[in-house]
């Protein structure tokens, strides 16, 4: 093994192990966690598998191995950066609905207050 | 007289607009006393909400600027939520004549069709405020586009001025553009089986306030609309029934 695949090897590594331990603290939901489990793993396959840039660039027709590695990279910056816009647009539905919702409940709430109910809740300590 | 059924909400959006949104809301009620007004404060930084409520509004204060869009939306859901039978919509700025809420009540009322719009130039209509020249070669050519697409003439696709039925709350109240909905919501109402009908309006200049399209070019919102009615007609059909 070379000194540079180590390297690699260690940061897919501590990548992949940064990522499992967010899901774990919760601090990242699984739903989008996806993608990232995803990509640290073509960033280990990558690490372990010497001359698979090479083939990889062969493939494709790239006579530059490491622009593939740009590419690649590019790539799943795109990706991902779509998967916020998409998660960016259903956050601002939800946050539309909430917001009609606590206007309509805020409006309700006013006039309750204008209105005084019969206090309903001072015979029954069990509520809550 | 089936009154109870047809039980009428004005809903008025509002952002900024303290200067005439009493007005407006005074003129309206003065008008028909039946009516119940509806003042969305959409998070308004000025007294807005305050104006409303003394000119003797109900008024839904959102907590965030949702736009147009989401403003009239939660008149719609407000609408259903305490059984009107017909909700109009009406700019808070002056633009719109009670009688005109009135003709479109009278129209919906009549039955045959969901949603009704008040168009500044159907009838070759002359008289009235009209909007800027190039407002209106871009209106023209969208009412052209959206005309194509709902296979039946549409004068006036901008226009804030509409009264909708109790079938087409209930699929716009899960349903609504958010930015300029007025011209995709025609669209939205066709491809889903809904009717609307245009009938002519004469409008006002606005009192107060700066216009929802202030900073956009009428190119640039022109294209946004565009380009919004062509992604609609790509778009699945959503289901109109709850669930």
């Amino acid at each position: 093994m070379t000194r540079v695949q180590i390297i690699a090897l260690l940061g897919s590594l501590f990548f992949l192990g940064f990522i499992v331990e967010s899901i774990r603290k919760r601090r990242l939901r699984e739903e989008y966690s996806l993608l990232w489990l995803l990509f640290g793993a073509i960033f280990l396959l990558f690490s372990l598998w010497r001359g698979g840039l090479e083939t990889l660039a062969g493939w494709v027709g790239i006579l530059y191995a490491p622009a593939a590695l740009f590419l690649i990279l590019i790539m799943v910056l795109f990706v991902l950066l779509f998967h916020f816009s998409i998660v960016l647009s259903r956050l601002r539905e939800d946050v539309t609905a909430l917001v009609q919702e606590v206007g309509l409940l805020k409006a309700e709430g006013e006039k309750d207050l204008k209105e005084p109910a019969p206090r309903a809740r001072d015979g029954n300590p069990g509520e809550g | 007289m089936n009154g109870e059924k047809f039980r009428t909400l004005v809903v008025v959006p509002a952002f900024n607009e303290e200067e005439s949104v009493a007005g407006v809301v005074e003129e309206l009620r003065a008008y028909e006393p039946r009516w119940d007004v509806l003042v969305i404060d959409d998070g308004s930084s000025d007294r807005t909400a305050e104006m409303a409520r003394r000119a003797g509004a109900k008024v839904v204060s959102l907590v965030r600027n949702l736009g147009i869009g989401g403003a009239v939306q939660t008149g719609f859901l407000y609408a259903l939520k305490k059984g009107y039978g017909c909700a109009v919509q009406c700019d808070g700025d002056g633009q719109h004549p009670p009688e005109g809420v009135a003709l479109l009540v009278k129209t919906l009322k009549q039955g045959g069709v969901d949603v009704v719009v008040g168009s500044r130039f159907l009838n070759g209509g002359r008289s009235g405020f009209l909007s800027t020249p190039s407002r209106r070669l871009g209106i023209s050519l969208l009412a052209l586009f959206l005309g194509k697409l709902c296979g039946q003439v549409v004068t006036d696709p901008t226009s804030g001025l509409r009264a909708y039925n109790t079938e087409s709350l209930l699929f716009l109240s899960r349903n609504y553009p958010r930015d300029y909905p007025e011209p995709e919501a025609l669209l939205l109402i066709h491809r889903h089986g809904l009717t609307f009908r245009e009938v002519a309006v004469t409008m006002r200049e606005r009192r107060g306030g700066t216009s929802s399209l202030g900073g956009w070019t009428p190119l640039v919102y022109m294209s946004k609309v565009l380009l919004s009615l062509a992604v609609e007609t790509l778009r699945p059909l959503r289901s109109r029934r709850w669930m």
